[in-house]
């Protein structure tokens, strides 16, 4: 069984064709990329898959059901880009957290809850957080609250929306961490993503969009020139290779 | 006589004790459903459904009227709730459909609602001084009747609010997620849009028309800023709109002030106390707590950089601080 099923999404916002015309089909426990330039429709594809955005034609099926009241929300998890800006009112981070254990066929939290929250900021390292205003939260903070908010529901399908913009690299770490252990239960993550970067060695497979229509289906491809360039500063979440022995070096690092 | 005494006379009072019945109901209601309009940025549609409603008490009265009920003014509550739904449902749809025009949609409706009230209840052979009690509230007015009514709208509202207080915050919060959670989204926005709507229509005797907004979020203005949470936003608020309602109503039972002003004024009075003291409590609070989180930093910076350290003069020569090899 797919995971996701979608054939020939069309996506019209404000009048424009934003997604025109996408097959995807996504089998059990695969890890997905959905890749393209700013505004090429990623963010739109995946939120109309989940039911955020109208699609106008096409069909949609999650874990084998038709978008809508028959799919079971309870195991589908989801990630936005950022932190919803919400009006004034005080939010903790267990208050979002628990707020992701409701779904379609629940508008009640459990019993539990407190003991489930507690352990999906735990697992992400935040469980120190959950008393904390989330408006007082840095974005890395912030971008861990609502993973855990998406896994608090244990979701065998997990959208994740740039989960790594402007985080620094201990949380992209933890990211990749929690990505992996995911993945290694059997669960289905479609993340969308600017560069592949420190995800690399879980990707299985990447879809590329350009101007709302799949230019790519496969082996993830290596980035444009200027990612590989010398000069071109990148980041990882991992190690840095040793550098070259030969060649100008510049360091911050202070001799003694 | 003591001042023991007084009280009894004044628990004693039937007129009393209806109030402090209303007051206290839409004093705990109000600010549960004003916490979830603050936390959707619609603090201002309580007064867009106040004003709506108002041509709802002038069409009761009309129909009250044509169909000769005594008193004439008895159909002029169920009108109120009538037009409070329907106006709070039109508001939500213009909300949905976003927010280009809403705006002016929105303004246009609350003119229209005050206009077609006065024009209302003047053909139904009322004056403009039969709205005033409705437009400023007359609490000490409330009869047996109408305390039924505010006892069970005002229950309801509480029942609903309090029981599916995760989903409605959960929408409020995150409107975004809640869809992608399958949540009912439209039906649960209508929920909190009637909630606001039975609310006006029940605040409305004890506070008036024009200030039903108040009791709904000037509570919560003072609570969010003394917790940290939601939930005790939403408690701390409910249990402010019940000590306003209440000493503000006990003030104009020994002095001839109208209650709904000084209920208002009281609340407003509340959130300069807080927001003045709020600071200088929190800052002797956090002296010596770094509020930064404690992670390792994206770049590599030495420990013992002289120039980094503590009462280094900025601009001091770098050179021993980087090489360039």
């Amino acid at each position: 069984m797919n995971a996701i099923e979608a054939v020939g999404v069309h996506v019209t916002l404000g009048g424009q064709p934003i997604v025109r015309g996408v097959d995807l089909a996504v089998p059990t426990g695969q890890v997905l990329a959905l890749l393209g330039a700013n505004g090429s429709g990623k963010s739109t594809l995946v939120r109309a898959l989940l039911g955020v955005v109208p699609h106008v034609s096409g069909t949609v099926q999650l874990l084998g059901a038709p978008l809508g009241p028959r799919v079971p929300w309870d195991r589908v998890g989801y990630v936005p880009q950022r932190m919803a800006a919400a009006g004034g009112v005080p939010t903790t981070a267990l208050e979002v957290v628990v707020s992701g254990m409701l779904h379609g066929r629940r508008l009640r939290p459990p019993r539990d809850r407190r003991p489930r929250a507690l352990a999906a900021l735990d697992a992400l390292g935040v469980a120190h957080l959950r008393d904390r205003r989330v408006q007082e939260l840095s974005g890395g903070q912030q971008q861990r609250v609502l993973i855990a908010r998406a896994l608090v529901r244990e979701p065998r399908l997990l959208v994740l929306d740039e989960p790594t913009s402007g985080i620094d690299l201990p949380t992209q770490r933890a990211f990749v961490d929690t990505l992996s252990r995911l993945r290694d239960t059997g669960t289905t993550v479609v993340v969308v993503l600017h560069e592949i970067g420190p995800f690399a060695p879980l990707i299985d497979r990447a879809v590329v969009l350009r101007h709302g229509q799949v230019v790519h289906d496969g082996p993830p491809p290596p980035a444009r020139g200027e990612h590989g360039d010398a000069g071109h500063d990148h980041t990882h979440p991992h190690a840095d290779p040793e550098p070259p022995t030969d060649g100008p070096d510049l360091t911050l690092e202070v001799t003694p | 006589m003591t001042g023991w005494e007084q009280v009894l006379t004044l628990l004693a009072s039937p007129l009393m004790q209806r109030a402090l019945v209303a007051a206290v109901l839409v004093g705990a209601a109000a600010p549960v459903v004003g916490t979830f309009l603050v936390q959707r940025r619609m603090a201002l549609m309580g007064d867009g459904i106040g004003h709506v409603a108002l041509t709802g008490v002038a069409l009761g009265w009309l129909v009250g009227s044509w169909a000769a009920v005594s008193p004439a003014d008895s159909l002029a509550v169920p009108g109120a709730v009538v037009a409070a739904l329907v106006g709070s449902v039109v508001i939500e749809l213009v909300r949905e459909r976003g927010r280009t025009s809403g705006d002016l949609a929105l303004a246009i409706m609350f003119y229209g609602g005050i206009a077609g009230g006065v024009l209302l209840i003047k053909v139904a052979g009322g004056t403009n001084a039969n709205l005033m009690s409705y437009l400023f509230g007359s609490i000490s007015t409330v009869s047996t009747g109408d305390l039924w009514w505010t006892a069970a709208l005002a229950v309801l509202v509480l029942v609903v609010g309090v029981g599916l207080r995760w989903a409605l915050f959960a929408v409020s919060h995150d409107e975004e997620f809640a869809r992608a959670s399958g949540l009912p989204v439209r039906a649960l926005s209508m929920v909190v849009a009637a909630l606001a709507a039975l609310t006006v229509t029940i605040s409305m005797r004890v506070v008036g028309l024009l200030l039903v907004s108040a009791l709904m979020i000037v509570p919560v203005a003072v609570a969010q800023i003394l917790s940290r949470s939601f939930g005790r936003t939403m408690l701390l608020a409910s249990g402010i709109g019940v000590a306003v309602s209440v000493v503000g109503l006990l003030i104009t039972y020994w002095n001839d002030v109208p209650p709904g002003a000084t209920i208002v004024v009281l609340a407003i009075g509340l959130y300069a106390a807080a927001a003045v003291a709020h600071p200088l409590v929190a800052r002797r609070r956090a002296a010596g707590r770094d509020p930064h989180p404690d992670v390792s930093d994206d770049v590599l910076v030495p420990a013992t950089d002289p120039d980094c350290a503590p009462g280094s003069a900025p601009g001091s020569p770098a050179g021993t601080g980087t090489t360039g090899r």
